[in-house]
């Protein structure tokens, strides 16, 4: 039998040892409680699940050349990232309850809380939480905590997902969530103004936006923050490379989607979320944090600290209910980031809006192709507006191998001509320009 | 060690970026950018995997030795399932892809793995239906306990507002709960270590929305009268959630739908092998009785009569995103490799073995350690070091002392109702030579206790680092280099 290493005849001594019977193990069980056998498939052996598996592989379009994006990016990875992340002394652990036999583990997420906050500009972060959408979530009920109100607004520039995911988690607990039009693709200030209150507890906002539009969210936080509210900036971690940081617009919390930062996109997970924050309201904060201390013979070493926030002590009182995370995509993010280096990742970024810019400039040659919202800066995705349906474009593109972006039909209405362009360092100058010849010879 | 960051050398690099190849620059204004580049470490490809590898080097997982965390079932993660979930078929699929126009005969593979591992897990639990979407565990009881808000708010139930939690159940069940909109009340155990019956009748009222129940429970023992309490929840027109952490200890033997749970999740990083990751990433699918199906997240994976899979978003009455698309669908691939190497014969092996081991550490180590709950238990078994404790040996050091000796310690102190908590459970995976081995290992520690406790509580003097000044950790938090 796979995977039990114990034989018949070492059972039966071990049960001959201990005085019971193969049935007595499950005696406590009332025999009205014994399922029959499982309407199961046979089990298969390791040749034939790999055979399996592959040919289920193989029905999925994995070969496009795609423009998708939407949060979710298709980015290189170096191999040096997976090397290091297929470790099985990392990912065959679980979460380092001793610290003495996990300071590999701790260790790497006091990095990767390091790497967070240089990232974003903010001083303390956690150990990860399941996703982008998860986070901005938490990071909603932690604003709730803070400021002991019951009211957020929320920016429609923000990933239509992660807005959607926070209706749904919030249906039962009485919060009051405003979402604002957006203006000209971008957070409409003026609508800010009119719904932020003494009740409100933040404004959430995402940087760059749904739309790829880039905005420096300072005048924001400044709203925000006349009323005793947070400012809460959703962001995407390789434009980090290139702009202005949350804590530089006086964010309060910052979360992100951290699957760019060597992890694929595997159909939807495993994902990172990732949250940091002020000193001052690290006690509010959820998840796992790693802290670095000494022992007896003062040498360095990492524990999980501030536990008194979490579950496993305040139980219903914890500030949420998250255990374990996820921390093999910690050590992705860290180890790639690492490999990218200081200068690799602002070169990164610098790439990837260039190449963004040459499309864009590209596609709006074409006829009847115009930028949804002008006059803004693009990081590396944008909206444009096609002569006709964006969803019949995507279908003939389709057939030709290509996946040409996302339409945005599906979450905005009056959209039905914008598609949702991204471009990652993946896609090479000759596949923009293929793009932008089978466009026009589609169009 | 020095942090990755202190061994940074101005000017090193890692790797080359590919050139922009673009005769365009994206010419951002300086008000948009960052002052200076992120301060990321400066070091060659070969620093940073030397870094990695001597972390590695401090780190002990289920490769490497015994470790029988209780509640964590970690039993050993196949190469072949880890191998499956790299595949490039499933790993450069886009999750919008589905999305698009015709977009669901793109990723019909996918599909078709999501489905068939919603049917494996309905038939080996008993349940109407499966959601793969919840992230991990505890994510799969906020789930739960929102599809059992839905419920109740459907009926027109808004009274029904208190969830029962016994006293022995994981934190994140209240903690779910609580996040659910629920107020929790703390249901007692009884001297066997059961659910107290009496108890629960007395708490039982129409204002009952459920009650969230580990089977078997946290202290390895399925509870006897666990049919009558899901009959005595229904009386009120209460649901039963089955927190199924412990499932490896019933696969192919009792399913929890039969016994008259509505709802439950599963850890697919516990039962179905898929590795723990150093914490996460896991897995906590969903399941329900027929009564909740209306009330799963969206999008719902569907089977056309002619074979084809598609995904339906039209779920009027569903509890809505709880992630942004299918569930981790990395850590579903491996699971589902994993169930269907077992199959049908393999799954019910899994749990005798699994109990098997449990019950013969139990019998084995009863002459040495205190045993408040001694009875034939399920997959873990939960000693007491209170006869150590008297003579200054504390739970926590018996854990140390262990790792001296090469093997990752049992969960300590959990659940909070046994003092100085030992908590064993070794798996199905594990041979008889390492479990005699753990056993030896800990009779010496409970002999060395009486003879030598000072030498116990040295412990540990074998790792990189020792006894960690957690007070300083708290009281003077350093959680980031400046």
């Amino acid at each position: 039998m796979p995977f039990i290493a114990n034989t018949d005849a070492q059972k039966a001594d071990m049960l001959a040892q201990i005085g019971l019977t193969e049935a007595g193990l499950f005696a406590d069980i009332p025999p009205e409680l014994h399922c029959g056998a499982l309407n199961l498939p046979e089990g298969m052996p390791e040749q034939k699940i790999r055979r399996h598996m592959a040919k289920l592989a193989d029905r999925n379009a994995t070969g496009l050349m795609s423009f998708l994006g939407g949060g979710f990016y298709d980015h290189f990875i170096p191999a040096a990232v997976d090397a290091i992340v297929s470790r099985s002394e990392f990912y065959t652990a679980y979460t380092p309850y001793q610290p003495e036999a996990s300071q590999g583990t701790l260790q790497a997420i006091y990095e990767f809380q390091t790497a967070i906050c240089r990232l974003t500009g903010m001083e303390v972060a956690n150990a990860s939480l399941y996703d982008g959408g998860t986070a901005l979530y938490e990071a909603m009920m932690m604003s709730l905590r803070i400021t002991g109100r019951r009211k957020v607004l929320i920016d429609q520039t923000v990933n239509p997902i992660y807005r959607t995911m926070i209706r749904s988690y919030s249906s039962n607990l009485g919060v009051e969530i405003m979402e604002l039009p957006f203006r000209n693709g971008k957070a409409d200030r003026e609508q800010i103004a009119r719904c932020l209150d003494d009740q409100t507890a933040a404004i959430m906002v995402q940087n760059p936006n749904f739309f790829g539009c880039i905005d420096d969210y300072t005048d924001v936080g400044e709203m925000a923050h006349q009323r005793g509210a947070l400012l809460v900036v959703s962001t995407y971690p390789i434009s980090l490379g290139l702009l202005k940081t949350p804590g530089a617009m006086g964010a309060d919390i910052v979360t992100g989607e951290g699957q760019s930062l060597g992890m694929r996109v595997c159909f939807g997970g495993p994902y990172l979320g990732y949250m940091s924050t002020l000193m001052r309201h690290v006690r509010q904060m959820p998840g796992r944090i790693v802290g670095r201390t000494v022992d007896g013979q003062g040498r360095q070493g990492f524990v999980l600290t501030l536990q008194a926030r979490e579950q496993h002590i305040r139980r219903e009182k914890a500030t949420s209910n998250i255990c374990t995370n996820e921390g093999l995509c910690a050590l992705t993010a860290l180890a790639y980031l690492s490999v990218m280096g200081k200068e690799g990742l602002r070169q990164l970024a610098q790439v990837c809006a260039d190449r963004a810019f040459y499309l864009q400039q590209r596609l709006l040659k074409l006829p009847g192709v115009s930028l949804r919202y002008p006059g803004n800066w693009y990081f590396n995705e944008f909206v444009i507006d096609l002569p006709e349906r964006a969803d019949a474009v995507i279908c003939r593109l389709l057939e030709r191998g290509i996946s040409a972006g996302f339409p945005l039909a599906r979450y905005y209405e009056n959209m039905e001509k914008s598609l949702l362009v991204a471009v990652t360092e993946k896609r090479t100058k000759d596949e923009l320009d293929f793009l932008v010849h089978c466009l026009e010879v589609s169009l | 060690m020095k942090v990755i960051f202190e061994k940074s050398v101005p000017g090193r690099r890692g790797l080359d970026v590919v050139d922009s190849e673009v005769p365009v620059q994206a010419d951002f204004p300086a008000a948009l950018l960052r002052d200076q580049p992120a301060g990321m470490p400066e070091l060659s490809e070969l620093d940073v995997v030397r870094h990695f590898t001597e972390l590695s080097q401090r780190n002990v997982g289920v490769d490497g030795a015994f470790y029988p965390l209780g509640s964590c079932t970690m039993k050993y993660n196949p190469k072949a399932a880890e191998q499956v979930a790299h595949y490039p078929g499933f790993s450069y699929l886009h999750p919008l892809l589905p999305q698009l126009p015709k977009g669901e005969t793109l990723v019909q593979g996918a599909l078709e793995v999501l489905y068939e591992t919603e049917r494996l897990l309905s038939e080996i639990c008993g349940m109407a239906a499966f959601t793969l979407q919840p992230l991990a565990g505890a994510h799969g009881e906020l789930t739960g306990a929102m599809i059992m808000a839905a419920y109740h708010r459907d009926r027109g139930s808004k009274h029904k507002k208190r969830m029962l939690i016994p006293d022995s159940a994981h934190g994140t069940n209240p903690a779910s709960a609580a996040i659910a909109g629920f107020a929790v009340q703390t249901i007692p155990s009884d001297h066997d270590g059961y659910l107290d019956v009496d108890a629960l009748g007395k708490a039982l009222g129409d204002d009952v929305a459920g009650l969230m129940l580990t089977c078997p429970n946290t202290l390895g023992l399925f509870e006897p009268r666990v049919a009558e309490v899901c009959r005595m929840l229904h009386q009120v027109d209460g649901l039963v959630y089955c927190d199924g952490a412990n499932l490896n200890a019933l696969l192919g033997v009792c399913r929890p739908g039969d016994i008259g749970f509505d709802v439950m999740h599963v850890n697919l990083h516990k039962t179905f092998a898929t590795p723990h990751g150093g914490g996460g990433p896991g897995a906590g699918p969903v399941g329900v009785a027929e009564k909740l199906v209306p009330f799963l997240p969206v999008s719902v994976v569907r089977k056309r009569q002619d074979g084809s899979f598609y995904l339906d978003y039209d779920c009027p009455k569903s509890i809505g995103y709880i992630a942004p698309f299918y569930g981790n669908f990395g850590v579903i691939l491996r699971a589902y490799a994993y169930i269907r190497m077992l199959g049908r014969d393999g799954l019910p092996r899994v749990a005798q073995n699994a109990v098997l081991n449990a019950n013969y550490v139990r019998e084995k180590l009863r002459p040495f350690y205190d045993l408040p709950y001694g009875q034939l238990c399920k997959h873990e078994v939960v000693l007491s070091a209170s006869r150590q404790a008297a003579v200054g040996v504390r739970a926590l050091d018996i854990a140390k002392a262990l790792i001296d000796r090469g093997m990752h310690p049992p969960t300590m102190y959990f659940p909070m109702i046994v003092p100085e908590a030992l908590m064993i459970e070794p798996t199905e995976t594990e041979s008889r030579e390492t479990l005699d081995a753990f056993i030896g290992y800990m009779k010496e520690i409970a002999e060395l206790a009486k003879t030598d406790p000072e030498a116990v509580r040295r412990c540990p003097t074998s790792t990189p680092v020792g006894r960690l000044d957690e007070t300083r950790a708290a009281r003077q938090p350093d959680l980031a280099m400046r």
